[in-house]
């Protein structure tokens, strides 16, 4: 898939980005930068801030300082249902599904931005209104079947169990065709056999779909085993950045996640 | 299903709709037959809005009563033939729509709710006030013309009302089938399932809310037009804000969100009040009230769901044979 727009330089430079609730300071100066191709691993404890800097990526929430710089293009004011438009695909923490609809058409919806047809076009099934539609349904039984979900297409996605809601999502954020998809702990609620597909599975995603992946992720194995580059967080701030091997050695980090015990142990 | 069944299917039906009655109803069944029609568009107009759309509006009732009145004003004062309105009648409609729409967009659920229901009060006050009264007639309302068959056709004024309106509505409802399956009603049905993914998935909501204000409008105002036409008369009475609640309760027992629906919807507006009074003619009110508990006891998804489970298991006993 040829990319459109500035080629040199990170695909996303997120730089010395600020985010404050009221009193809580939920991101303190935040700079990493995400390379095209890549697996980028986003760690850190809970209330580390992960999550909320999804959310400043994908403009939900407006960070009060810093800049978040997309293929050479600041993300900064853009419009939230621009940036599927722009390359951003994303899934949601607590799954974010259309739940009264089939699981085919919350795939479909993903593909929303890539038509333009209007209500007037539509109601009458003009060309334009038809292009959409044959163009939408490209690659979908492609993607049905690399999610494993042929078997649930028509069935409405609100009564499917969790495991498969999640791979609806992540089906509904490909059919965007994103440069850079955001996963916001993907392994969340999955059994052991399941979380151990995942990393194949995103590394798959990647290569055929030629995209980057920004990975929110609880589960250290599986961020370890499939992020080129990893950046951990803490209480907002980044306390690590570098391959897992590097990060995982990091004293920050291991005090981090460890700190608990080790204080207990000390007591 | 090949696309020739796709087609042949809904055509039978409308051909069926269109000639059995013409042939065997009297002409004040045929009248209540063309009133269903209105309603089911009525009905349906409501439903993109509320059913599909998720957006709550009491106020359905102030859009048929615009169709209705650019209708008869047109035809009472400009001299303009019956058809020759229903396009005005649309815009206008569709207009008072959009322009509800915007408010739509910043105003949550509640608060759209009040504002919807003051449309519906007032309209009926602006139609009776007298600055507009060399228009609208005031209190008096207009009386116009029945729709007279074209070409000298061998018709009652009834029946050609009855196929007039029923072609009307056939055509806006295969154009809601056409918006509802496509990334248009996608769109709708996903806004109203979880607004930030769909915003995530980029559909611009304030477009959709407002547009899908607009269009259900325009489709109620034709209904109210065609209601002129069918009625011979308008008057400010008759859109009170019972007519918004009407629309609402046909959504709702005929299935929200569903096609079909509007037309079981349409049947029950036109049909349970009769029957409410032949089962207990002392208080039909209160027997239509118990109607609609039962129906929402036994039924909560509206009739279209009733038919769609049974349905379901016809189909599963026909198919293995
Ligand atoms: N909408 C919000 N309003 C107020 N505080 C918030 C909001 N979102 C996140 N926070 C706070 O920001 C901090 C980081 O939260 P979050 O980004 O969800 O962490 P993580 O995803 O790393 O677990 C927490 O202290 C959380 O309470
Ligand atoms: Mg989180």
């Amino acid at each position: 898939m040829a990319n459109t727009g500035n080629t040199t330089g990170p695909l996303l430079r997120v730089s010395d980005v600020v985010m404050r609730f009221g009193g809580i300071i939920a991101l303190n100066g935040v700079s990493f930068d995400v390379e095209r191709g890549q697996i980028c691993g986003l760690i850190g404890p809970n209330g580390s801030g992960k999550t909320t800097m999804f959310n400043c990526i994908s403009g939900i929430y407006r960070h009060s300082r810093g800049d978040i710089v997309f293929e050479g293009q600041s993300l900064n004011g853009v419009p939230r249902h621009r940036m599927a438009g722009i390359g951003l695909g994303r899934t949601f923490q607590n799954v974010a599904l259309f739940n009264t609809m089939s699981v085919r058409d919350n795939m479909l919806v993903g593909a929303h931005h890539r038509g333009n047809s209007g209500f007037f076009a539509n109601a009458l099934r003009l060309a334009a209104a038809r292009r959409d539609e044959q163009e939408a349904v490209e690659g979908i039984d492609e993607l049905l079947d690399l999610l494993d979900l042929r078997a649930v297409a028509d069935v409405p996605a609100g009564g499917l169990p969790f495991g498969t809601r999640k791979r609806i999502e992540l089906a509904r954020a490909l059919m965007g065709r994103p440069k850079l998809l955001l996963l916001d702990e993907p392994a969340g609620g999955l059994n052991h056999g399941e979380v151990g597909e995942l990393g194949d599975l995103f590394r798959r995603v990647r290569d055929h779909f030629n995209l980057s992946i920004l990975l929110v992720e609880h589960h250290m194995a599986l961020v370890m085993s499939v992020s080129e580059k990893v950046v951990a967080l803490e209480f907002g701030m980044k306390i690590a950045e570098g391959t897992p091997e590097q990060v995982r050695n990091e004293p920050e980090v291991i005090r981090a996640y460890l700190g608990d015990t080790a204080d207990a142990h000390a007591a | 299903m090949s696309a020739q069944s796709n087609w042949l299917r809904p055509l039978a039906l409308l051909l069926a709709l269109a000639v059995i009655p013409v042939v065997f109803a009297t002409g004040f069944q045929l009248f209540q037959l063309t009133m269903v029609a209105i309603y089911a568009l009525s009905v349906l107009g409501k439903n993109l809005v509320s059913g599909y759309g998720g957006q709550v509006s009491l106020g359905q009732g102030a859009f048929f009563a615009v169709g209705a009145y650019t209708a008869a004003v047109l035809m009472d004062q400009y001299d303009w033939p019956y058809w020759a309105t229903l396009p005005v009648a649309a815009i206008t409609s569709g207009l008072v729509g959009l322009m509800l729409g915007l408010p739509a967009l910043r105003l949550g659920g509640l608060y759209l709710a009040l504002v919807t229901f003051a449309l519906a009060i007032s309209v009926p006050q602006l139609l009776k006030y007298k600055a507009f009264e060399a228009w609208t007639g005031g209190v008096q309302g207009i009386v116009i013309n029945k729709p007279e068959p074209p070409f000298d056709l061998p018709l009652s004024a009834d029946q050609w009302t009855y196929l007039f309106t029923l072609a009307v509505v056939a055509v806006f409802f295969f154009l809601a089938r056409n918006l509802i399956d496509s990334r248009i009603g996608r769109s709708l049905k996903a806004i109203r399932d979880h607004a930030l993914a769909a915003e995530a998935m980029g559909i611009e909501l304030a477009r959709y809310k407002t547009l899908v204000f607009g269009v259900g409008a325009l489709f109620t105002g034709i209904g109210g037009a065609l209601s002129a036409f069918a009625v011979a008369f308008v008057s400010p009475d008759s859109f009170s804000l019972a007519l918004s609640l009407t629309l609402f309760v046909g959504m709702v027992i005929g299935g929200a969100a569903t096609i079909q629906g509007a037309v079981y919807g349409a049947v029950f507006i036109v049909f349970a009040p009769n029957v409410s009074e032949a089962i207990f003619k002392g208080a039909p009110g209160a027997v239509y009230g118990i109607i609609l508990i039962l129906f929402m006891f036994f039924a909560p998804g509206g009739f279209a769901s009733l038919v769609r489970r049974f349905g379901a298991k016809y189909l599963r006993r026909a198919k293995p044979a």
